[in-house]
């Protein structure tokens, strides 16, 4: 029976279709997890922009909207180029895999830069005051505090964000290799479809974050 | 020794009493369970242990009568304690309004505590007998928790808000006081007592002064003016901020159409952080008195404006 | 491990013990049996480490006073066992050593459907697991495994990031393996194994899984969020910076209060098979176990709000939790209800795992009931925070979930081992471990409701007589693990060979070799008939039970 089998069908699984359907319940899953992950952050966040609005509102407009909707819609094709590759290795075209999972990595660093930019726009600030949360932190209201809070909000979430796109980076980095080497056509493509859909996911995590921070509390 | 002989410990207020019917109903309920359930087990080993390796029992019918009638009779039992247990929490919740309030401060490791006389103590709270107390409760450092076991009552001490504990001792003696939230190196140490004497001893006690001569109202009210909270908060019309005298305890108009009631936590977060809640009608100008006043002394602050509730 | 090697000295069948004997083959396994038998005996170390802390301590407790150690040294030593228990012992006991060692070949399945995933597992768990220890050795963790805001952010003078770090990246563990165990048994099991078809161990496992998956996320997030606090002084949980504490409190026991269902869903499954085997026919009730589970894995998610009645917390939020939390009792004792029915007119045989699984429910019918004093708001005012809830969940996570493990141990060991044990000696054992456990914690909740706090280290005297009855019943718990040790590690060499099905049981794993080979069975098993087919030979082949034929008839 095993002599019949495929190099990439795993020795456990009876046939493909198993294999294929276990990859995507598996990644299923895995993204529930994540939802409950950054849930609790979710929730850490209602909770205290229910306590203190005003703080919630100015925090906001220290962010750099442009910036912010930059990466939005990079992120956005970011996903398309990610659906796309997924396509290519479901049709078998292995320079299309390659091609798309490239333009991918691409996207996604530049949405790391452009984070990075405004990461460091509040580490060295040009203002009198301070947003980095910790023992540095300054700002000229009665609500400091709750500012700090505020910032302790955006860094973590954004931070946590981020973290999630340099592994999917490193991930997708690792297929662009396979693909070049043509591990990937339409009988086996399990790996590219469920970093697709790692990959979408984290980018709807950022669709919540972008209005949640950037834009909720203005006017 | 007596600890291995009685079930329940000391009871000292009215209120433990009713605790312990409650833990009585269901110690009787589970003690039946246990026996019920012990005596099938022992029962069925002995009646149809193994005789034979021969032995090929017929397989279980599926229904689910047994499952259905005993689920809804526990059911109802546990209502029964779910019911129970919710009106004393109810009772535990409601201080009586003529409740004599005490103020506590818990820190590592020490409960400091103040009479309305303004009388202090530490570790050993002075409380009559037949007269309703309510501990308006807050911490300087981590969470603590003040617990009485001969009256059965609890509750967390927390940073930066307040709880509250009411218990109406019946008779006098000693007991303990113990802080049941770990809260560092010293948690055990956080302990004490709670005597309860005559009201004409507690009376002799709490009016000896000594050098503490203010009364929590009294130092408010000396706050009050020391930290020039009175230059704006004052009765005429062209006061900056809002009076403060019959506040306590009424909703309040905030600046973006909501109400807010006017309560420990309300006043103590307009001192410390005045921007957060604008009363409607005033700029907010109220500079923040974080780090200028201490725990105590928001407390005999609160204190005093309670004290105006009235007016 | 190298006790491995020894094992399969005299036998000659290829089995997954002696297919290959070198050490990395054991580190580089992609074969979840050997994986299981890697986490058996590494959980068996954290299981000694956090016992050991706990002797000290409770010797340390027989007198009111302190006398081998100083107070943070205490702290640190009961905050040492919490977190080793809990984290590297009970939450991943049964699931990652038996549920890992079973699912494939309970489902006849040559595998999980990530192997890699799995072994990945393990590292992680050892990683997390050295981390946590470190931790205790650099400067020791004096926050109690629960972790309070602000005094673990703020305020504690020990190694909390390192800790925090530790239980962070064990999640992950579980996470692993409880996402593994899904996948397998929706999409790997053997032809003919319908859902219902399934044993209840895999459905206990199922669900435990469920929870594992729901739960684990949010307390790693919290961890997260403690972790920022603590390093970079974000101000999230600390009220001097506007920060509420009492959130903390809800994120933790969102996971942890499920996570008493990961310890205690598991020990229910192999009680299930246990009394099954030992009453030599179907479970009473199969349906109504499963759905129980199920059950409970779900309300677990709903009743967190009990553990704060008094931090706080609204009236209204205390009487839902209160309220929320009596619907848990009722499929839990509906599980014991079956059980007891199961061995009305079976065929009982007290043998050392069934000893395990009567003291199972022995001393979860007292947990369980006890639970009841916690759930009831007024009692629980009183009851919170003292040695009467340390002796509620000791009943239901030692005496339930660590005399399930056991039971599940001595009833799987010789297909894990391919040996048996001496039966006298582990009896023995078991009703050692009983008494001692009991003379532990009975104790307890007589401290308890005479308003004896949690986590003291000093201790008013009138209290002292309970204490050490208490402490002499933890060295007589010790004395059994001890014998039972002994025994075990002593079977691997002088057990004699076990054969297919020591026990004459019914279920997938009992109809191949013990020890199994390496891709579980020669051919995939085809599933003719029902769970617990006791009156056919075996669950594949459609031949009547010999004896059972002769008794029918």
């Amino acid at each position: 029976m095993s002599d019949s089998k495929p190099s990439y069908l795993a020795h456990h699984f009876d046939h493909l279709e198993q294999q294929k359907q276990s990859a995507t319940l598996g990644i299923w899953l895995f993204l529930i997890t994540e939802v409950m992950f950054f849930g609790g952050l979710f929730l850490g966040y209602i909770v205290y922009r229910g306590l203190y609005p005003e703080a919630w509102h100015t925090g906001s407009e220290k962010l750099n909207v442009i910036l912010g909707a930059i990466n939005t819609v990079v992120l956005i094709f970011s996903s398309l180029t990610m659906a796309l590759a997924v396509h290519g290795a479901q049709t078998g075209s292995r320079k299309k895999t390659a091609n798309f999972l490239l333009a991918t990595i691409i996207l996604g660093s530049i949405f790391l830069g452009i984070k990075a930019i405004e990461y460091h726009a509040k580490f060295f600030p040009t203002t009198d005051y301070n947003l980095i949360p910790g023992a540095n932190f300054s700002y000229p209201a009665a609500y400091a505090d709750q500012m700090q809070l505020f910032f302790s909000f955006y860094f973590t979430m954004t931070g946590m964000h981020a973290i999630h796109m340099v592994i999917g980076i490193g991930i997708l980095i690792w297929l662009y290799v396979k693909a070049l080497q043509g591990t990937y056509h339409e009988n086996y493509y399990n790996p590219v479809e469920v970093t697709g859909l790692y990959w979408h996911f984290v980018d709807i995590v950022w669709i919540f974050l972008f209005p949640l921070l950037y834009l909720i509390g203005r006017h | 020794m007596n600890l291995l002989f009685t079930l329940l410990p000391e009871q000292a207020t009215e209120y433990a009493k009713q605790v312990d019917s409650l833990y009585m109903f269901i110690y009787v309920v589970s003690v039946l369970f246990v026996a019920l359930f012990v005596g099938l087990i022992i029962s069925f080993t002995l009646k149809y242990r193994r005789k034979s390796e021969d032995e090929r029992p017929e397989p279980p019918h599926e229904h689910y009568t047994l499952e259905l009638v005993g689920g809804a009779f526990l059911l109802v039992l546990l209502m029964v304690m779910f019911f129970w247990g919710a009106k004393l929490y109810f009772v535990a919740q409601r201080p009586p309004a003529d409740a004599m309030e005490v103020l506590v401060t818990g820190k590592q490791w020490m409960w400091k505590l103040q009479h309305p006389s303004g009388k202090k103590e530490i570790n050993t709270l002075h409380i009559p007998v037949g007269r309703a107390v309510k501990l308006s409760m807050t911490s300087e450092d981590v969470i603590h928790s003040f617990f009485i076991p001969a009256f059965r009552v609890k509750n967390d001490v927390l940073p930066g808000r307040y709880t509250q504990l009411w218990f109406k001792p019946e008779k006098e003696g000693t007991f303990h006081l113990f802080c049941t939230e770990y809260c560092g190196t010293e948690h055990s140490r956080m302990i004490g007592f709670v005597k309860v004497m005559s009201e004409d001893a507690y009376e002799r006690w709490t009016n000896n002064l000594g050098d503490e001569n203010e009364t929590p109202v009294q130092a408010g009210e000396r706050l009050f003016s020391e930290l020039g909270c009175m230059v704006c908060h004052r009765a005429d019309s062209g006061a900056l901020g809002p009076n403060i005298a019959g506040v306590f305890g009424h909703q309040v108009e905030l600046v973006d159409g909501t109400s807010v009631l006017a309560d420990e936590d309300y006043i103590r977060e307009s001192i410390l952080n005045p921007h957060a809640k604008i009363v409607a009608g005033y700029a907010p100008i109220m500079p923040t008195f974080q780090g200028v006043i201490n725990e105590e002394q928001l407390g005999h602050i609160i204190a005093y404006i309670k004290s105006l509730a009235n007016h | 491990m190298s006790s491995a090697t020894d094992i399969n000295a005299g036998t000659t069948a290829k089995n997954y013990l002696n297919e290959k004997i070198t050490v990395s083959s054991w580190l580089l396994t992609l074969d979840h049996k050997r994986i299981a038998v890697l986490y058996l005996v590494s959980l068996l170390a954290f299981f000694l480490i956090g016992g050991l802390a706990a002797l000290v301590f409770r010797i340390e407790l027989m007198t009111p006073e302190a006398d081998i150690l100083r107070s943070e040294t205490y702290n640190k030593f009961f905050t040492t066992h919490g977190i080793v228990m809990i984290f590297f012992f009970l939450i991943p006991s049964i699931p990652a050593v038996l549920g890992n060692f079973l699912v494939p070949v309970m489902i006849g399945a040559r595998d999980f459907a990530f192997p890699k995933i799995n072994l990945a597992s393990w590292y992680v768990f050892m990683f997390g697991g050295v981390l946590a220890l470190v931790a205790t050795i650099a400067g020791g963790v004096e926050t109690g495994w629960t972790f309070y805001t602000p005094y673990s952010t703020m305020y504690a003078n020990s190694a909390v990031i390192l800790a925090v770090c530790g239980a962070f990246i064990a999640g992950f563990s579980s996470i692993m393996t409880g996402l593994n165990f899904i996948v397998t048994i929706h999409k790997m099991r053997a032809p003919g194994l319908t859902w219902f078809r399934l044993p209840l161990f895999i459905w206990a496992m199922y669900a435990t899984a469920i929870v594992i998956l729901l739960g684990t996320p949010v307390v790693a997030i919290t961890l997260v969020m403690i972790f920022v606090e603590r390093a970079f002084g974000f101000g999230i949980f600390d009220p001097s910076l506007g920060g509420d504490p009492v959130l903390f409190q809800h994120l933790f026991w969102f996971y942890s209060h499920p996570a008493v269902y990961i310890m205690i869903l598991p020990a229910m499954g192999v009680v299930s098979e246990l009394i099954s085997c030992f009453s030599r026919r179907r479970l009473y009730g199969y349906k109504v176990i499963v759905f129980s589970s199920l059950a409970i894995a779900v309300i677990g998610f709903f009743v967190w709000g009990h553990h704060m009645f008094v931090s706080s917390q609204s009236t209204f939020a205390g009487m839902t939790f209160s309220f929320l939390t009596f619907f848990v009792a009722v499929p839990t004792a509906l599980k014991m209800l079956n059980w007891i029915m199961t061995l009305h007119k079976g065929s009982v045989s007290l043998s050392s795992p069934m000893l395990y699984a009567f003291g199972f429910l022995g001393l979860f019918v007292i947990g369980g009931l006890t639970g009841l004093f916690l759930s009831t708001l007024a009692t629980d005012i009183h009851l919170h925070d003292t040695y009467f809830v340390v002796a509620h969940f000791h009943y239901v996570m030692v005496g339930g979930g660590v005399m399930g493990f056991l039971g599940g141990l001595h009833f799987w060991w010789p297909k894990i081992t391919g040996k048996t044990y001496p039966e006298g000696w582990a009896i023995f054992a078991a009703i050692v471990i009983f008494i001692g456990f009991n003379l532990t914690f009975f104790p307890q909740f007589q401290l308890g409701v005479h308003g004896m706090p949690r986590r003291y280290h000093v201790y008013p005297e009138e209290f002292q007589v309970l204490h050490i009855a208490s402490s002499t019943g933890a060295m007589v718990l010790g004395f059994g693990y001890l014998v039972m040790a002994v025994y075990l590690i002593g079977s691997l060499i002088t057990g004699k060979p076990a054969g297919k099905n020591p026990w004459n049981a019914r279920g997938l794993e009992w109809e191949t070799d013990s020890p199994p080979p390496t891709h579980n069975f020669h051919e995939t098993p085809v599933v003719r008939h029902p769970v617990y087919a006791y009156e056919y030979a075996s669950e594949t082949s459609d031949e009547p039970d010999v004896t059972s034929e002769k008794n029918h008839v």
